[in-house]
């Protein structure tokens, strides 16, 4: 066979024809994608779409639901719906921040321990280490050392993180390492940084991608509870979990101050666990299709 | 075995060295000087360098982490700043309600997960099947405290059969102690419930596929017998280990869930140090929660043997 006709362009039928299949083979992640992508667009656009979210109206506090307020409004007076479409911002920021970063350093610690022999088990027992201690004690034990912001948030949800990608990532390497073309990369003496670049790293692209995913579920989670607890974002900044801990004295006189962000913030996380999901049946169909049986 | 044993729990030993060096450094870092906090806000530097010396502040890292892993060997889990009681004693205090609420979360969502985990398996792609699976993503996204009040919301606030919050002694009477803790231990578990039942589903799926299965079907076993004495046990191993790694996702709840239904338990304790910056206390309730959990997952690999005598060391 010519290189010719396998390099010939296949019939590929149009984008949008190849998409609609697309979509009605993995129904859960376009169903997760679309929810995360009108959140993200809300997010981005919040101020243009609502109110003031810190404007305080004595004359208007805990008022129900209703056409002109459609989350209706805290004790402080201040707009629910203005206050959980912002909050968007910070959860969806924390997520991502905290899915980069944890990838990013568990790649690295990962292949290090998975390729480095010396290294391996003193790391390992660190990893264990952090993954002995609840993920949520630990983050806050970090916010109080520093003072509360966004940023000291996303190092304290990354830290008890790392440990997962670390431990997929070595399991990887280890895999790989003995396999055929690494070893007959070994032997035609290309250095060991550009072996774990080109032959290593690749392969952890797939798995580390739907970690990420339940990574940033997990991290929104984290950050609401942080913020819940008084510990995490400040509260001039409106966010999920600090909203339901200001409104908490009032769930019996005005359930809709917790409802609407508590909604919001399951609903998040629900997409992005979807979208991990639907990424995990689609870029591993073996385990997939053992899942189903 | 015996080796693996030995094996085994010398590691557990050495990771929790490194949590205590963790935890150590953690107070070591933190902002402020304890001496000057001891020594009060009228204190001259004379009378906060003599606290400083007594404390021992002044000597070198090394010989103060000793002194202070010493005590903990001990149980002595240093002095809370603010109340000036031993942490230790403070813990204790409040073990009753901690243990309470975590036993019987963990009662209640084994049994519901594992019966869904394998009527999910028993016909996967059932309607069954797929609203139990569904329910689990659910479970995985909704946070413990938006739970809890959805709880409080309809039962305690609307229905009025459970109560608000609060916690009862088991001594002032079972009926009423188990009532302020069934809301608390279903929102603590569901996002257990839903690990779990994923975990048995898969493994039991993984299960029914062997040959042993057929044969047992073959010679004309009953379904439930065959489902729950052939395959869950068969199951077992990846079930009991995710039991025991869930326990850190419960140990992280506790203290979400205390706060929600004002439970004054050892996650109250811990959010109110935290506010206070009481550093002692965190310290301490983080290593005992690290050393509880590493000793159940201890416990948790030492039983696979007794589960699957085909696992040998």
């Amino acid at each position: 066979m010519s290189d010719a006709v396998l390099s010939a362009p296949a019939e590929q039928p149009p984008f949008t024809l190849r998409a609609s299949r697309f979509m009605r083979r993995n129904p859960t992640l376009t169903a997760g994608l679309a929810v995360m992508l009108a959140m993200l667009v809300l997010a981005l656009i919040a101020p243009f779409i609502t109110g003031d979210p810190m404007a305080t109206s004595p004359a208007r506090r805990l008022q129900p639901p209703s056409l002109d307020l459609p989350f209706g409004t805290d004790h402080l007076g201040r707009d629910v719906y203005a206050r959980t479409i912002h909050g968007a911002r910070v959860s969806l920021i924390v997520g991502f921040s905290v899915a980069a970063f944890a990838v990013a350093v568990g790649l690295l610690l990962g292949m290090a321990a998975g390729y480095v022999r010396a290294l391996d088990s003193a790391l390992m027992r660190v990893m264990d280490a952090l993954m002995a201690i609840p993920a949520i004690l630990l983050a806050i034990a970090l916010v109080s050392l520093a003072r509360a912001s966004v940023t000291i948030v996303i190092v304290a949800i990354t830290i008890p993180e790392i440990p997962r990608v670390v431990r997929l990532v070595r399991a990887v390497v280890l895999s790989v390492r003995e396999r055929a073309y690494v070893e007959a990369a070994v032997a035609g003496g290309t250095p060991t940084p550009l072996i774990l670049l080109r032959h290593i790293a690749p392969n952890t692209i797939a798995p580390l991608i739907v970690q990420a995913t339940y990574i940033a579920a997990s991290a929104i989670l984290v950050e609401a509870s942080l913020s819940f607890l008084g510990a995490g974002t400040p509260p001039d900044i409106p966010s999920w979990g600090n909203m339901i801990a200001q409104s908490r004295n009032f769930l019996a006189r005005a359930p809709w101050t917790i409802l609407f962000p508590g909604a919001a913030l399951a609903l998040v996380v629900l997409a992005i666990n979807l979208v991990g999901d639907g990424l995990r049946d689609h870029l591993d169909p073996r385990l997939a299709r053992r899942m189903r049986a | 075995m015996l080796a693996y044993i030995v094996r085994r729990l010398l590691s557990t030993i050495v990771v929790l060295a490194i949590v205590g060096v963790f935890v150590f450094l953690l107070l070591r870092l933190s902002p402020g000087d304890p001496a000057a906090i001891i020594a009060g806000d009228n204190a001259t530097s004379d009378q906060i360098a003599q606290i400083r010396r007594q404390l021992g502040l002044d000597d070198p890292l090394i010989l103060q982490f000793w002194r202070w892993a010493r005590n903990i060997l001990q149980g002595d889990l240093g002095i809370s700043i603010f109340s000036n009681t031993p942490v230790a004693t403070l813990v204790m205090q409040r073990l009753e309600p901690t243990v309470s609420l975590a036993l019987l979360t963990i009662a209640i969502a084994v049994v519901i997960a594992i019966s869904a985990g394998v009527i999910s398996a028993a016909k996967p792609g059932s309607f069954a099947d797929r609203a139990i699976m569904g329910f689990a993503v659910l479970g995985f996204s909704v946070p413990v405290f938006v739970v809890g009040y959805v709880l409080v919301y309809f039962f305690s606030i609307q229905l009025r059969w459970l109560p608000v919050q609060g916690y009862r002694p088991i001594a002032g009477g079972l009926w009423d102690w188990l009532r302020h803790l069934i809301l608390p231990s279903v929102a603590l578990g569901l996002a257990y419930v839903a690990l779990i039942a994923r975990i048995t589903r898969a493994s039991m799926l993984e299960v029914l596929s062997e040959d042993y299965m057929r044969t047992a079907r073959a010679k004309g076993v009953s379904e439930s017998t065959a489902l729950l004495t052939h395959a869950l046990k068969n199951a077992a191993v990846p079930i009991v280990t995710i039991i025991g790694i869930g326990v850190a996702l419960l140990i992280s709840g506790v203290v979400i869930t205390e706060t929600v239904f004002n439970i004054p338990g050892i996650g109250r304790l811990t959010v109110d140090a935290i506010s206070k910056r009481d550093y002692p206390i965190i310290q301490g309730v983080i290593l005992i929660f690290a050393a509880a959990y590493v000793v159940i997952n201890l416990i948790v690999d030492l039983t696979y043997t007794v589960l699957d005598p085909r696992i040998r060391y």
